[in-house]
C-alpha cells in the first residue's frame, strides 16, 4: 500500500508542493537563522578561539566578556607565573584604539598586543607577511577582513600606514582570523607597541594567558590561581562559554533569532499541517473506502505517516539546500565571515522537521482513526 | 406481545418465489443461506436522543442470488448492509456471514474477514482519482499484500470482463460516471469476494447508465457461492433481482421474488406477492413511495 499512498500524495500537485513549501520554509528559517545566531555568538568569543596555545586565562574577578575588560596590573602575569602547577604565563593586551588611513578615513580597531617573545595569541594563517615581521619598526598585522574596511577595494597589500594614538604604524602582513562581534578590524602588534597606541591608563595589562604544566589538569592549576592570586582564571573553554552566556543573558539577541526561529517553526507547522489535513480530508471518502475494503488502521497510519514522511524529507532538502546555498554563496562576503552551516544545525533542523511532520501527521491520523468505514455508504 | 416476524425464504411459499427452470434457483437451493440477520437491532445516540434504526432484523440472504434491499429514504437500508457488511456493530443481535457469526471475530479478524470475503460497490464509487483505473481495480489486492505487478494483472483480467480493457490506464476523472462504477465493480470483485454489497450503484447514473451496470453486476457478479445485496431505491432496476427485501422504519415488510427469480415481472406494487410472514399479520401489503 506504499505505492497507493505514494501515488495519493503526489496525485494532487497543488497540495503535495504545497505542503512541501511549507516545511522547506520553515526548514529554511529555522536553519539560517539559527546558523546565524550560532555564528555571532561564535563572533563574541572568536578572540578566545583564536589563541589556542593558552588553555588558561586569567583576568580581573570583575570581568565577564572579551569585550569589557578591567585592566591586571603589570605584575599580576609574574604571580601567575609564581603558582605551582603553571607552566609558563604572558602577558596579553587587548583593547579598542581609533585608526587613522592617510585618506582621512577612520576605524574602530580592536588592538591586540602579544607577547614580545612568545608571540602567544598571534594569528595562526597568514595571507601576506611573516609573523616575525612585527618585529620590524612600527610594524602591525591586519586582519583581511579588516584590510577591506580600511582599504575598502583595495586588494590587500603590505606597506601602507596608519595613525593610532598620534603613532604610526606600517601594515607588515595581513592575516585571517575570526572575525568578532563588532566588525572591528583586528590589529595584531607586540605588546609594548600595543600600549603605545592605546589610550593612556593606569593598568592596561588585560589578560594574563597561561598553560598549565604537562600533567597537571587545567581546572586544577585555574583553581590555584584563584586561591593564590585573588584573580580569576578560566580555562578557555569557560571563558568562551562566560563570554557568550553574557552576551545572550544580557542582549535581545537571542529573543529576536528565538523569535524568528519560532516562527519558522510556528509556520512550517501551520502551512505543512493545513495543507496536509486538508489533504487528508479531501480523501477522507477513500480512506474510508480503503477501511471498508479491509486495510486496518495500522497499515492507514504508516501510509499516513509515509506520505508525511516524503512531503517531510523534500522539503527538508530543499529548505537545508537553500540555506546551504545562502552561506556557500556569502562565504567570501567579508561582514558575513564567520557563518555556516553548521552540521549540528543540521541535526537540530531535521529534529524540528520532524516535529512539524509528526505534528502535521497527528490531526491527519486522528481524523482517519476514528473515522468510520460506514461513511461510504453516505451520498455525496 | 407480538411475536417478531421472521422473513427468512424459508417463510415464504416456494411456489411463489421461483420457477424450477431458472438455473440459478438450483444453484441457489444448493449453496444455501450466505447472511442470516438474527434479532439485529441498531441505535445510534443515547438518552432524549436515543434513535432506533433497525428493529429486530431478521433476514436471510441467499448465495447464488441477486437480493435487492428496498424501501424509502431513512428506513434503514444503508445502516443494515453496513452491519451486514462489518462496517458497524450491531446494538443488539447477530450476522452470521457463511457460517462465521460476526460477535466471535474480534475486531482485528473482522477486518481480515472483510477484506477477504466482502466486495463493495458504492454509490460514489470511491475510487482513488490518483490512481488508474487499474491501480484502482487492484486495490484490494494490495490490501492482501500480493505483489503489484501480479495484482495489476489481474485487474486487467477484471476490467476487460467489465468491458474496460481500452480504458485500463485512464484516471477517474477521465471517466464517465458509468465507466467509473465499471471500474468500481471491478474492483469489488477482483479478490473473488463471496459477499458483494452494493449501495445505490445506480443512483448517480443516467437511465441507460444504470441498465449497463445492472445488467453487468449480474452477469458477472452473481455466481453460485457469491450472495449479492443490493441497496437501492430505484425501481427501474427492481427486474434485476432474484429477491427484493422491502424495509421500512427499521423492520423488514416484506420478501419477495424478483423478476430476475421467479421469472415473472417483479411488480412490487401487486398486493399478490406480498409475503405474509406470520399465520396472522402481512407486512408489505402494499408498494413503497420510492419517489
Amino acid at each position: 500500500m506504499n505505492w497507493v499512498a505514494w501515488q495519493m500524495l503526489t496525485g494532487d500537485r497543488a497540495k503535495y508542493w504545497g505542503t512541501i513549501f511549507g516545511i522547506a520554509f520553515g526548514t529554511l528559517l529555522i536553519s539560517q537563522q539559527t546558523a546565524l545566531f550560532i555564528g555571532l555568538m561564535r563572533r563574541t568569543a572568536s578572540q578566545i578561539d583564536d589563541v589556542r596555545e593558552a588553555t588558561i586565562w586569567v583576568m580581573d574577578p570583575e570581568v565577564q566578556n572579551t569585550d569589557e575588560i578591567l585592566p591586571l596590573a603589570e605584575t599580576d602575569v609574574y604571580r601567575v607565573r609564581g603558582v605551582p602547577g603553571v607552566s609558563w604565563a604572558v602577558r596579553h593586551y587587548k583593547g579598542l584604539a581609533r585608526a587613522k588611513v592617510s585618506n582621512g578615513r577612520f576605524r574602530q580597531v580592536m588592538l591586540m598586543g602579544l607577547d614580545e617573545t612568545t608571540m602567544i595569541g598571534a594569528p595562526v594563517e597568514m595571507v601576506l607577511g611573516s609573523l616575525s615581521d612585527l618585529g620590524r619598526p612600527d610594524g602591525v598585522i591586519v586582519d583581511k577582513a579588516g584590510f577591506e574596511y580600511l582599504w575598502p577595494g583595495v586588494e590587500p597589500r603590505l606597506g601602507d600606514t596608519l595613525e593610532m594614538n598620534d603613532r604610526r604604524a606600517v601594515i607588515v602582513g595581513v592575516c585571517k582570523a575570526g572575525a568578532p562581534f563588532q566588525t572591528f578590524p583586528l590589529i595584531f602588534t607586540r605588546y609594548t607597541r600595543a600600549l603605545e597606541y592605546a589610550p593612556p591608563e593606569r593598568n592596561r595589562l588585560s589578560f594574563v594567558l597561561a598553560r598549565p604544566e604537562a600533567g597537571r589538569d587545567v581546572s586544577e592549576v585555574c583553581a590555584a590561581i584563584n586561591r593564590q592570586t585573588k584573580l580569576l582564571a578560566l580555562s578557555r573553554n569557560q571563558f568562551f562559554w562566560r563570554t557568550i552566556g553574557y552576551y545572550l543573558r544580557s542582549t535581545g539577541i537571542p529573543v529576536n533569532f528565538g523569535i524568528t526561529i519560532a516562527l519558522g517553526f510556528i509556520v512550517g507547522t501551520a502551512i505543512a499541517g493545513q495543507t496536509f489535513y486538508l489533504f487528508t480530508l479531501e480523501n477522507l471518502r477513500q480512506f474510508g473506502a480503503l477501511k471498508a475494503m479491509g486495510l486496518g488502521n495500522g497499515r492507514l497510519v504508516l501510509m499516513i505517516l509515509l506520505q508525511a514522511g516524503i512531503v517531510g524529507g523534500v522539503g527538508f532538502g530543499l529548505g537545508m539546500g537553500v540555506t546551504a546555498f545562502f552561506f556557500e554563496a556569502t562565504k567570501n562576503v567579508t561582514h558575513l565571515a564567520g557563518f555556516y552551516l553548521q552540521w549540528q544545525v543540521l541535526l537540530g533542523s531535521a529534529a524540528a522537521v520532524s516535529i512539524i511532520v509528526v505534528l502535521a501527521s497527528l490531526v491527519s491520523i486522528r481524523r482517519v482513526l476514528v473515522l468510520e468505514p460506514a461513511i461510504v455508504f453516505r451520498g455525496s | 406481545m407480538i411475536a417478531t416476524p421472521q422473513h427468512t425464504l424459508d417463510a415464504v411459499p416456494t411456489t411463489a418465489l421461483r420457477t424450477d427452470d431458472d438455473p440459478t434457483s438450483a444453484i441457489a437451493r444448493a449453496a444455501g443461506v450466505a447472511v442470516h440477520c438474527q434479532r439485529v437491532c441498531k441505535a445510534f445516540g443515547d438518552g432524549d436522543t436515543r434513535v432506533r434504526v433497525l428493529h429486530d432484523v431478521e433476514v436471510e440472504v441467499r448465495a447464488g442470488e441477486m437480493s435487492l434491499l428496498v424501501g424509502p429514504s431513512g428506513c434503514g437500508k444503508t445502516t443494515l448492509i453496513s452491519i451486514i457488511a462489518g462496517l458497524l456493530e450491531p446494538t443488539a443481535g447477530d450476522v452470521t456471514l457463511f457460517g462465521t457469526a460476526r460477535s466471535k471475530l474480534s475486531a482485528r479478524q473482522l477486518i481480515a474477514y472483510r477484506a477477504k470475503n466482502i466486495g463493495f460497490v458504492f454509490q460514489q464509487y470511491n475510487l482513488l482519482p490518483a490512481l488508474t483505473a487499474t491501480a484502482n481495480v487492484a486495490i484490494p489486492l494490495l490490501i492482501a499484500r500480493m505483489n503489484r505487478e501480479r495484482a495489476f494483472e489481474q485487474a486487467r483480467r477484471l476490467l476487460a470482463q467489465v468491458g474496460m480493457a481500452d480504458r485500463a490506464d485512464a484516471l477517474p476523472t477521465q471517466l464517465s460516471g458509468g465507466q467509473q462504477q465499471r471500474v468500481a465493480i471491478a474492483r469489488a470483485l477482483v479478490h473473488e469476494p463471496r459477499l458483494l454489497v452494493c449501495d445505490e450503484p445506480t443512483a448517480a447514473l443516467d437511465a441507460q447508465s444504470g441498465q449497463t451496470v445492472m445488467e453487468l453486476l449480474r452477469r458477472v457478479a452473481v455466481q453460485a457461492d457469491r450472495a449479492v445485496i443490493v441497496v437501492t431505491h430505484d425501481n427501474r432496476v427492481f427486474r434485476f433481482g432474484d429477491r427484493i427485501i422491502e424495509m421500512d422504519d427499521g423492520r423488514i415488510q416484506a420478501v419477495r421474488m424478483g423478476e430476475a427469480g421467479s421469472g415473472a415481472p417483479a411488480e412490487l406494487a401487486s398486493t399478490e406477492q406480498a409475503i405474509k410472514v406470520a399465520p396472522d399479520e402481512t407486512i408489505g401489503a402494499g408498494p413503497f413511495d420510492f419517489q
